[in-house]
């Protein structure tokens, strides 16, 4: 046997061997592990890097400098919407606490394709740097990391301590003139990702398997009677309503749908939780698997419906582009509006919570942690309502594309009826 | 005051979706009074109508984020 396969199969065994809790728990800590393989620290930056206390003390970053000119007043302002924004972002690393040189962060594992090849290091090699002033070498190339982007660094710093080329064009916004690497680093929301699909795999093969041996017919047990109620509600009241009788062929993609965005609405929610489904490439990629499926479905009278409208002949010039750009527009309307939704809920919890530090006063705390915790616990009829709202929109998509449209032949004899009496 | 026009504009389209989430509750409660058996049926169809409102008004939030 191949000397993969053998450990693959040794692993296999062993997992086999394994009763499902323990195997639960090895499944995690293989995961635990992986995620420490990059993380050779897991604590504060204690040594920090000479040049960061040199260029917070002279100047945050060039695209800072406008900032800090307006708080020079008040030199301990928080500027609630850098946070925000700090919030709602991906990152390189899983910031937990701190600020700046004090804060502790789990690093993430930065892989980058560059000329030379695959460069892979660890995002605590910048030392929380998002400012383009460390500078990290590996196989001869050099990088900075500015605002989370990582970019071939310069030669030499400039006024700024960045070994960046910045330059201001004629509307006054920064241009960084410095080469990519294309990054396919672990970040923040890839790695919460893992962890909700793992949740996934974990809690529906667990599920499956209950049914297996218990039978579909007896009485659910445990996490089966928490989700049994959800997968009947995804079957019937979504996929079955607007999909009608081929909906079991949908079923599948439907349930992975509601549950992968609820799980991770839900972990979004979670303190120190990543906003993956408030990330805009995330909802890109959900609407477009909607789009594909939707498309490849679609029936004869569905592409009829498209190219040859029931309307006049003369209005097709203006019909079948419209029908064109519809296509497009309903995975559009979803991917921005689970987008939206998710990323508007995390501004407005941390706009509230940054209420306090922005009157620096103890009588607005109440005020702002009641406001919190309504929108917290209304987040949490969003996480809920979104994923719905995303499946239900889905199903009915599919459902337009694949029914048997009887509207077809009412319309036709609209037309007909009309001729005549023309 | 920077970035204050995008505000106004956030501001608008809330009150688009303000006015649009009031009719669909108000309407909703109207068929209920007169439909108590149908509450349920109402308030799916509700929840979705509110839910499409509101995606247009974060349409317009998110452009005016994006200024």
């Amino acid at each position: 046997m191949h000397p993969k396969l053998k450990t693959i199969w040794f692993f296999d065994q062993m997992i086999n061997k394994m009763n499902t809790s323990t195997k639960n728990k090895f499944v995690l800590s293989l995961f635990l592990i992986a995620f420490s393989i990059f993380s050779n620290s897991f604590r504060a930056q204690d040594s920090l890097h000479e040049v960061v206390s040199e260029e917070t003390a002279v100047e945050k970053s060039h695209t800072d400098a406008a900032k800090s000119e307006n708080e020079h007043g008040a030199e301990d302002k928080v500027d609630i919407t850098a946070v925000a924004f700090e919030h709602i972002l991906d990152s390189h690393s899983w910031h937990l606490w701190g600020e700046h040189e004090n804060a502790v962060s789990i690093p993430l594992p930065v892989i980058l394709k560059t000329n030379g090849g695959l460069v892979v290091f660890s995002s605590s090699e910048f030392h929380h740097d998002v400012h383009g002033t460390v500078v990290v070498e590996k196989n001869g190339e050099r990088f900075v990391n500015f605002e989370e982007k990582i970019y071939y660094a310069s030669e030499s710093p400039n006024e700024h301590g960045q070994y960046l080329n910045i330059e201001h064009n004629d509307k006054n916004e920064a241009e960084i003139s410095n080469g990519t690497p294309l990054d396919f680093s672990i970040t923040k929301n890839v790695a919460s990702m893992f962890i909700s699909v793992l949740i996934i795999v974990l809690l529906f093969s667990s599920i499956a398997k209950a049914y297996k041996t218990t039978g579909v017919t007896s009485a659910p047990k445990g996490k089966q009677s928490f989700f049994e109620p959800l997968i009947v509600f995804v079957r019937d009241d979504i996929a079955k309503n607007n999909i009608g009788s081929k909906s079991n062929k949908f079923v599948p993609y439907l349930l992975t749908l509601f549950f992968f965005i609820l799980i991770n609405n839900i972990l979004g929610m979670l303190p120190f939780g990543a906003n993956l489904t408030g990330n805009i490439a995330f909802t890109l990629v959900l609407s477009v698997i909607t789009l594909i499926v939707t498309n490849v479905n679609g029936n004869g009278q569905y592409w009829h419906h498209l190219f040859m409208p029931p309307a006049p002949k003369w209005l097709y010039p203006i019909l079948i582009p419209i029908e064109l750009v519809g296509i497009l527009t309903k995975p559009f309307a979803l991917m921005i509006r689970l987008f939206a939704n998710i990323t508007a809920g995390h501004i407005i919890i941390i706009s509230l919570v940054g209420l306090i530090f922005i009157f620096k006063s103890l009588a607005v705390s109440p005020i702002s942690v009641a406001f919190a915790l309504f929108i917290d616990v209304l987040e949490c009829l969003v996480a809920f309502l979104q994923a719905y709202i995303f499946t239900m929109l889905t199903a009915l998509f599919i459902g337009s594309a694949v029914a048997d449209h009887h509207e077809e032949h009412a319309h036709d004899d609209d037309e007909k009826h009309l001729a005549k009496s023309h | 005051m920077t970035g204050s026009i995008a505000a106004i504009g956030a501001g608008l389209a809330v009150i688009g979706a303000g006015i649009g989430i009031g009719q669909i509750g108000g309407h909703a409660m109207d068929a209920i009074a007169r439909q108590p058996e149908a509450q349920s049926k109402i308030q799916t169809t509700m929840i979705i109508a509110a839910a499409l409102v509101e995606g247009v008004a974060l349409f317009g939030v998110v452009v005016a984020l994006l200024k």
